[in-house]
């Protein structure tokens, strides 16, 4: 950013009659990336518009057959999954806000000098991101169990009967996980930006009379919104993405059906359901609503950090 | 700071009671606060850890308890010590299958983030280094290929796997993971910070091939972006949970997430399954943990390099 910039402008061409040398370099990515993103993408497209049909007796093989966008009219008059996108929705209107406030506080708090045991506190709320996802929600999932929850044990012994996975409740018991394991990730990121910012400005601030709470907001905040925007996003795009939480939660609940969110009914459909082809052209979907709910947000953020700067 | 201590919902509990402002102030960080102000923010940030570090204290002390102790003892006070037993039965059990995937993960995890990581630099390198045809579509690609979310496309790749004649294999699993666009991204940014250009003129002036150059300058030069990169790579393959779930069928192969999540869908029916899973939550969190906390200075680095260029 600030003293050694890149020559760029210096940059250099190889020497001599090396010209394929930097094809050597970036060819291992390229096909890896080609094998692994692209055609997959290639192949959801295409097996998206095929459907496979057994032949009479169901004995003589299935024979696949072109059907155009029959499976994506079929995925859209499934109301279950279209109830699963809403789900999600309702879902990251909560979960997203309210992680992305505990990650910006924290990062606020340790960046403002007045906590003491600093390192202790950062080292406990990043840990759950050392937790795998998928046990994270296991040792969730004990919390939620009345046999084994010390919760729901503690909060019977002052009178509250809880059920934290009945039919309403499920929905904030999921987000909890993915808050538990993800607000550390997002606070050190914020936390990072925060402490990359330069102190005499705040110095200034301060000596004009301004408290540390108006600097916070009103300084430190707009000042880290690139980092904001970049973990606001990929929050976004994760819950959208919901899987490995609710799958696991699954077992221990009947309110959590087998598609539950958009990525649960593309697993039970390409796997229970064993129709893959069905199956690729939910995940088109997906990846369409994922793609255009990003591009409207980081518009939406460019446009209002324009209008709104100061 | 109110606003900003109300905002703080992690525990929903005892927000801390507002200070009078007590006229005497400390040094803290260089910076002059005063300290009723300080102990407040410390007591809000010790609550948000309670929240964050519980179902951790937890796991680690349903642990050491036998199997009817988990359900009879009150979840966080400790029963008889039953650990060693524990470990011992979860080592037994099934012939020892969980160690078998403890092992497949530490594969998968190792020789997948190790060989990602050398992808991604070579590629960051050559980015970074060279000027050449294609470059700028490799760039285009790679930060368009951030868009698309992964979770999306492992139906797909499952699909292709099973084309390939590759689905239940360790090759169908370690594979796909090679691809890691932004991992790309991360070395290119490394590679132009760290790398100076007259450094490698002089190397070639000296008759270094274009090859040890890297190796023996390039590689040493990024080496604390490579470990942000290897320790996201690893990560994620050690998290890994969608692919290995439509990918893997044989037990055999199966990393620690896909097995563990199976023993708790079956301790419905097997009850001896569910302080196993307790144990095999636990072993499997430590090491992870104890190396992403021990290696913090290197991915913090990392995290902020990445987050003001990206």
């Amino acid at each position: 950013m600030a003293v050694q910039t890149p020559p760029s402008a210096v940059r250099r061409r190889v020497l001599g009659g090396g010209r394929w040398i930097p094809y050597a370099f970036v060819t291992p990515f390229v096909l890896v990336f080609l094998t692994f993103m692209l055609a997959p993408i290639v192949i959801a497209l295409v097996n998206g518009l095929y459907s496979s049909q057994s032949s009479g007796l169901g004995f003589g093989g299935a024979e696949t057959v072109f059907v155009g966008l029959r499976n994506y009219t079929r995925a859209f008059a499934d109301a279950d999954f279209l109830v699963s996108f809403g789900r999600v929705a309702l879902y990251g209107l909560v979960q997203v806000p309210v992680m992305m406030v505990i990650a910006a506080v924290m990062a606020l708090l340790f960046d403002s000098a007045l906590v003491r045991a600093r390192r202790f506190f950062q080292f406990a709320v990043f840990l759950p991101y050392a937790v795998p996802g998928v046990i994270a929600a296991l040792l969730w999932g004990f919390f939620y169990q009345p046999s084994v929850s010390p919760l729901v044990q503690g909060l019977r012994a002052i009178d509250i009967d809880t059920d934290l996975l009945a039919p309403g409740t499920v929905l904030w018991s999921v987000a909890n996980v993915s808050i538990w394991s993800n607000a550390g990730i997002n606070m050190i990121i914020l936390f990072s930006a925060l402490q990359s910012l330069p102190r005499d400005t705040f110095e200034a601030a301060r000596l004009d009379g301004a408290g540390e709470l108006r600097i916070a907001l009103n300084l430190k905040l707009p000042m880290i919104a690139p980092a904001v925007l970049l973990t606001t996003l990929s929050t976004v795009i994760g819950t959208l993405q919901l899987f490995n939480e609710p799958q696991v939660l699954q077992s221990i609940t009947p309110n959590i059906s087998s598609d539950w969110t958009p990525n649960m009914a593309i697993y039970a459909v390409s796997t229970l359901g064993r129709d893959p082809h069905l199956g690729s052209a939910m995940a088109v979907i997906l990846g369409l609503v994922t793609l255009v709910v990003s591009l409207v947000l980081v518009r939406f953020t460019n446009s209002s950090s324009r209008g709104g700067a100061r | 700071m109110t606003a900003a201590l109300q905002d703080s919902p992690p525990a929903g509990t005892a927000p801390p009671v507002r200070s009078r402002r007590v006229s005497r102030t400390v040094v803290s960080g260089g910076e002059r606060v005063s300290r009723g102000w300080m102990v407040a923010a410390t007591a809000v940030v010790a609550v948000a850890s309670l929240y964050f570090l519980a179902p951790v204290l937890w796991l680690v002390i349903a642990s050491t308890k036998s199997a009817s102790d988990l359900f009879s003892t009150p979840g966080f006070a400790l029963a008889d010590w039953h650990l060693w037993e524990n470990v011992r039965d979860l080592s037994t059990y099934d012939g020892g299958i969980f160690w078998r995937w403890a092992l497949n993960s530490v594969v998968y995890s190792v020789v997948g983030s190790v060989l990602t990581t050398l992808l991604c630099a070579a590629t960051g390198y050559a980015l970074a280094v060279y000027r050449f045809r294609g470059r700028a579509l490799l760039i285009g690609i790679v930060l368009g290929s951030l868009l698309v979310p992964g979770t999306v496309l492992a139906q797909p790749t499952y699909v292709l796997l099973v084309n390939l004649g590759l689905n239940n294999t360790y090759w169908g699993l370690l594979l796909p993971g090679l691809s890691y666009p932004f991992g790309v991204l991360l070395a290119w940014i490394f590679a132009q910070n760290a790398i100076p250009t007259e450094l490698l003129e002089a190397a070639r002036l000296d008759g270094s091939g274009e090859f040890r150059t890297f190796a023996g300058i390039g590689l040493r030069l990024m080496s604390s972006g490579l470990v942000t990169i290897l320790l996201f790579a690893f990560l994620g393959s050690w998290n890994n949970y969608l692919l290995p779930l439509l990918v893997l069928t044989d037990a055999e192969l199966m990393p620690l997430t896909v097995g563990l999540t199976g023993w708790n869908q079956a301790s419905i029916t097997i009850p001896s399954l569910q302080i196993l899973t307790v144990v095999g939550s636990l072993v499997s969190v430590v090491p992870i943990a104890i190396v992403f906390l021990a290696l913090q200075r290197f991915w913090r680095a990392g995290l902020s390099a990445g987050s003001v260029r990206g």
